[in-house]
């Protein structure tokens, strides 16, 4: 037997011996539970595991509850008292079996959309406390695997998707080209010192959807902003949030409000995307520490500064977009973001034909693809599908052939609700909304081709005159 | 006149020592959680506002005022009747205002008897109903511990004896020591139980008002 075979051989055998131990259930980690309890048992926890009276109103704001006939297990009350609840009565001494049983509850059934909250008579925020659970489970390694990939790959690249700085620039250097056969002059500039605002994306967009970054940069382009793409703290998406992992929730929004200090930028914008709001405008200065618990800058949303572009007037239309639309309120855009308002107000600035969703505003429900829920993948699907037919239905109702959806996530849910519910409607986010209808000034229109060739041919003269003359300098300083 | 001594002694020392716990349950619970709020709850701090606490508190005392409660208007109107009704007869029972009288030399307004007779068959009335709901309601009853109907029962009793002893039903003299021993039960349980929510409602409105209301410019309502 030669010595690697014999290396193999001992290695299948280590193997063998400690598989045994690798299918016992590993034993739970107590002490660290306990932690993560006290952590959390402050004085809102203690009045709302104390003062709930049991009255069932939150049942009916659940759409998970509505979804599935009323079924009492899924109110979110409910959900809470059987998992946070049962958490600290036991005082964190709970068993591995119970712990996988919340995982499906916690993750599983709800979202986080924080609706019960606006139910609940005492103001009891389950979502919050769900949240907690969801931090117990996952320090157990309790967590659906969709949620641990993204947060291993934030852990060690800084952003979701894992992608390379080097592929981010390229990403929007290809970009920039693209759209600069359509807009003259556009581009995207990367870490503009003084810019006065750093615009963030979900790594989906680079990855998946570049004409996002590229519809970005020709709205801000046309709309004549004072803006930067940074190389760094790019990612305002935050799954690690949604498992559970504060540590790593920190990371992205670090990077984010470092990079906007050291740019010295007047205002961080999220893109289209309802957590990223979440997690940079409201969670993220208590991960950071900042005392007040404001960012460093302000962080505004896609919604907002469209709004006010459009309201500038900086962006003329062409015609108003002439499909009827509906909106949809992503929870942590308008619950959770206060923006229902700034949404509808852009909406009819940009839409002729708008018929709001029953209920709307920040009563609105909620995809049922937040909270994680998309990234959790293949194995949350059917429950995803079936819990978004209140969605489906509210969409169906309003007989609109767009859904305008501010929100990733809010975005894919919809898609995927769309082919399952046969709802025949498009979805469109504000970007391509504008990008369609938007008049671009005669100064960006791009010349002509044999304009395009004749400027070419000026500007390559003109950098032929500057070199000789460079050059000529340089001679002189040689001589 | 073993009911007299009982008397004696409810209105007397038991009485004292219910007014200390009542009272000084609720102030060291409020005070101790307030503690805890500095060091452990940060954002209820940093966005402290008395405009967002008062809207967030003001849409859940006026009924219907929620979106929440109106989707129930039943159950939100009994809600509403039995507490008013439940805190307020007893504050201005003519009854009860004889004996503070007698007391300190000083009373509160009285409603007239019938009013708070009809008061009293309100509270017992909507509890009967809150009973009833609970075990109707598949999402209400799959919620409740016989803690939970306890603490209904409870709080209904003073009531029912009141109602009773007033009215003259049954032995006045050990009914209405049952009234009072029973209302001295429920001052007792009531900081250290969900029932605390008689003050706590208004710490946890006030908590999510700014939660929602100053940090994120949202209502909750």
């Amino acid at each position: 037997m030669t010595a690697e075979a014999q290396k193999a051989a001992d290695k299948v055998q280590e193997k063998a011996a400690a598989s045994p131990e690798a299918e016992a259930p590993k034993p739970v980690d107590v002490g660290k539970i306990k932690t993560i309890l006290a952590a959390n048992e402050g004085a809102r926890m203690r009045m709302w595991l104390s003062i709930c009276s049991r009255c069932g109103l939150c049942a009916e704001s659940c759409f998970f509850y509505l979804a599935k006939d009323k079924d009492p297990k899924l109110s979110p009350a409910y959900k809470a008292i059987n998992t946070i609840g049962k958490m600290y009565k036991a005082k964190g001494e709970v068993s591995r079996e119970f712990l996988e049983e919340c995982k499906e509850v916690v993750w599983g059934q709800c979202t986080a959309c924080r609706r019960c909250t606006m139910y609940c008579p005492f103001g009891i925020d389950i979502a919050t406390m769900i949240a907690t659970a969801r931090a117990v489970c996952y320090s157990q390694g309790i967590v659906p695997d969709g949620l641990a990939r993204t947060t291993e790959n934030i852990r060690t690249t800084g952003n979701q998707m894992a992608m390379a700085t080097e592929d981010w620039i390229e990403t929007c250097d290809w970009m920039a080209e693209e759209y600069g056969e359509e807009v003259h002059g556009l581009e995207i500039p990367m870490d503009k010192q003084g810019a006065d605002y750093m615009y963030t994306v979900n790594p989906r967009e680079p990855m998946y959807y570049p004409q996002d970054v590229g519809m970005a940069a020709e709205i801000f382009h046309i709309a004549g902003l004072n803006w930067t793409m940074p190389s760094t703290g790019w990612d305002s998406t935050n799954l690690a949030m949604f498992a559970g992992d504060r540590a790593v929730a920190t990371i992205p929004v670090k990077a984010m409000y470092d990079k906007a200090l050291e740019l010295g930028v007047k205002a961080i914008v999220i893109t289209e995307c309802g957590h990223a709001f979440r997690s940079a405008k409201f969670e993220g200065p208590y991960w950071v520490g900042i005392p007040g618990g404001k960012p460093p800058v302000p962080v505004i949303h896609s919604v907002e500064l469209f709004r006010n572009i459009m309201r500038d007037g900086k962006i003329k239309l062409k015609h108003k977009f002439k499909h009827k639309v509906t909106y949809q309120d992503p929870c942590n855009v308008s619950r959770n973001g206060g923006l229902w308002d700034v949404g509808r107000e852009l909406v009819n600035m940009l839409c002729e034909d708008f018929v709001d969703m029953t209920p709307n505003r920040e009563h609105n429900h909620c995809c049922g693809g937040g909270g994680g829920f998309i990234p959790m993948g293949p194995p949350y699907k059917r429950r995803r599908m079936e819990s978004g037919k209140i969605k489906a239905e509210q969409i169906r109702a309003t007989g609109a052939t767009h859904v305008i959806v501010p929100c990733h996530n809010c975005f894919d849910q919809i898609n995927d609700l769309n082919k399952e519910y046969d709802l025949k409607v498009k979805v469109v986010s504000f970007k391509e909304i504008i990008t369609e209808i938007m008049e671009i000034p005669e100064s960006m229109i791009p010349p002509e081709e044999d304009e395009q060739e004749a400027v070419l041919a000026e500007e390559e003269a003109k950098r032929e005159v500057e070199e000789g003359a460079m050059e000529e300098a340089g001679e002189v300083q040689e001589s | 006149m073993a009911m007299d001594k009982l008397y004696e002694f409810l209105t007397g020392p038991a009485l004292w020592i219910t007014v200390i716990i009542f009272v000084g349950g609720l102030a060291v619970r409020v005070a101790w959680l307030y503690g805890l709020s500095v060091e452990r709850d940060k954002p209820w701090h940093d966005f402290k506002s008395a405009v967002w606490a008062w809207r967030s508190i003001i849409h859940w005392v006026l009924p219907w005022a929620s979106v929440s409660s109106r989707n129930q208007p039943a159950f939100t109107g009994a809600v509403w009747v039995f507490h008013i009704c439940w805190i307020g007869v007893p504050l201005f029972l003519g009854a009860h205002n004889m004996l503070f009288e007698q007391a300190w030399g000083w009373s509160l307004p009285s409603l007239p008897d019938a009013v708070a007779d009809w008061a009293s068959l309100a509270v017992i009335a909507c509890g009967a109903f809150f009973l009833l709901r609970r075990l109707a309601r598949p999402e209400v009853r799959i919620l409740t511990s016989a803690w939970d109907y306890t603490l209904v029962l409870l709080a209904l009793a003073p009531f029912v004896t009141g109602w009773l002893a007033f009215n003259q039903y049954g032995p006045y003299g050990l009914m209405l020591n049952l009234h009072i021993f029973l209302s001295e039960v429920l001052l007792i349980v009531l900081p250290f139980s969900k029932l605390a929510h008689m003050v706590l409602f208004f710490a946890s409105r006030s908590a999510i008002g700014y939660e929602f209301g100053t940090r994120r410019g949202a209502r909750v309502w």
